[in-house]
């Protein structure tokens, strides 16, 4: 096989079985509720109550354990949901196309709130709501791309059709992920340039790392966790009419 | 990988590539129209537009903040660590407007080559940390 070795070929070919998936994720769900909540709650308390207040800022710095978590799980999401759909196109694994579907309200929620975070941070500290630098604007750019996403699904009516329209689009928008990253770089903005994602140390204080550090733990396992529990119905609703899906039924009732 | 899959993929990739480097000339191309702000050395060297409203930005020069009427109006230099430029501004300045601090100012020069801002916004800096920090981080370096 070209690229991919067969004995992973043939793992992911059973991983992608709908009712090998179903069982699988449901057997899943409690442990990966439980690490979330390992994860969140301290890093709330650690980053809200034992990190101590910035030199510049004071407290308000303190939204930025919403704010970079939601900012960096945007990006995140955004590049699972064009890999899962490139594999959707290329495999033609239903699966897949599943998982790139299922991600994107996903991440339209989170972009939009690393907006509004961003927004609220910047009234008091830069003095306005909103400017049109080239990382707030890009930043903008994905929550449409993921607005796209998510409308052109809803108006195609054969999922499969839609999954393929749905995987070039965001293919197309992977563009913007390099863009919005190195934005703050390639340019002058009024966003500040990356604190924690540089090649030297942080430009953080380690006591204000480490409760950052658990948000965006804690973030990508919500994202697991919901956008498993949306494939997971997504995934009913393409296979109503299944063998597996009737024979699981009839053993519950 | 079957023929069909091997083609698919390459098609794929193509079209990333292709958008990749579609995008890149754009922005290569409207670079200048990109920049948020002027830096001071653009000012100095007359690359800002004469009479239009344009965003300044660079770090307030240590002392150089002042209100010469006692009014509103405050002065202050701007500089990018090469060249300087002097800010008049009259209203509400940011709470991180501070000397020291990254600013950006939107307004217009004047005949004299003074900037007159109508709007000023704190830029700050990617660094985190807590005071006592900062305090011991200071130390040394004025002791100097």
């Amino acid at each position: 096989m070209f690229l991919i070795p067969d004995p992973i070929g043939k793992f992911f070919h059973r991983m992608a079985s709908p009712p090998h998936f179903y069982a699988l994720t449901e057997k899943l769900m409690p442990w990966l509720t439980v690490f979330f909540l390992l994860l969140l709650l301290p890093g709330l308390y650690g980053g809200l109550v034992l990190a101590p207040p910035d030199y510049q800022q004071g407290d308000s710095y303190r939204i930025i354990y919403i704010h970079v978590p939601s900012a960096w799980m945007s990006l995140f999401i955004y590049v699972v949901m064009a890999t899962a759909g490139a594999i959707g196109l290329i495999w033609r694994i239903k699966l897949a196309e599943i998982v790139a579907i299922s991600s994107a309200p996903i991440g339209a929620s989170f972009t939009f709130i690393a907006l509004v975070t961003g927004s609220l941070w910047g009234k008091p500290m830069w003095g306005t709501w909103w400017v049109w630098d080239a990382r707030l604007t890009s930043e903008l750019i994905l929550l449409f791309l993921y607005l796209g996403v998510i409308g052109l699904y809803g108006a195609i009516d054969d999922k499969r059709t839609a999954s393929k329209a749905v995987a070039i689009l965001a293919l197309v928008g992977v563009v913007n992920i390099p863009i919005i990253h190195y934005s703050v770089e390639w340019w002058n903005t009024l966003h500040q340039g990356p604190t924690v994602t540089k090649m030297d140390k942080p430009s953080i204080h380690i006591s204000m790392l480490v409760p950052l550090l658990l948000m965006a733990g804690a973030f990508k396992l919500y994202y697991v966790i919901a956008m498993l529990q949306r494939a997971r119905l997504e995934l009913l609703q393409r296979e109503r009419n299944a063998q597996w899906v009737k024979a699981m039924l009839g053993k519950r009732a | 990988m079957k023929p069909a899959r091997r083609q698919r993929l390459i098609l794929i990739a193509l079209m990333v590539i292709g958008v990749a480097g579609a995008v890149g000339f754009a922005l290569k191309s409207f670079n200048d129209n990109l920049m948020y702000f002027f830096s001071t050395t653009d000012v100095v060297e007359g690359k800002a537009p004469q009479d239009n409203l344009f965003r300044l930005g660079g770090m307030v020069v240590k002392g150089s903040v002042e209100r010469p009427n006692k009014g509103m109006m405050v002065r202050f230099k701007l500089s990018d660590y090469s060249k300087e430029v002097t800010v008049e501004y009259s209203g509400i300045l940011p709470d991180l407007f501070r000397e020291g601090q990254g600013i950006v100012a939107n307004g217009k020069l004047d005949g004299r080559g003074v900037f007159v801002a109508e709007e000023v916004l704190a830029k700050h800096d990617e660094n985190y940390m807590p005071p006592e920090v900062k305090a011991s981080l200071k130390g040394p370096v004025e002791g100097k």
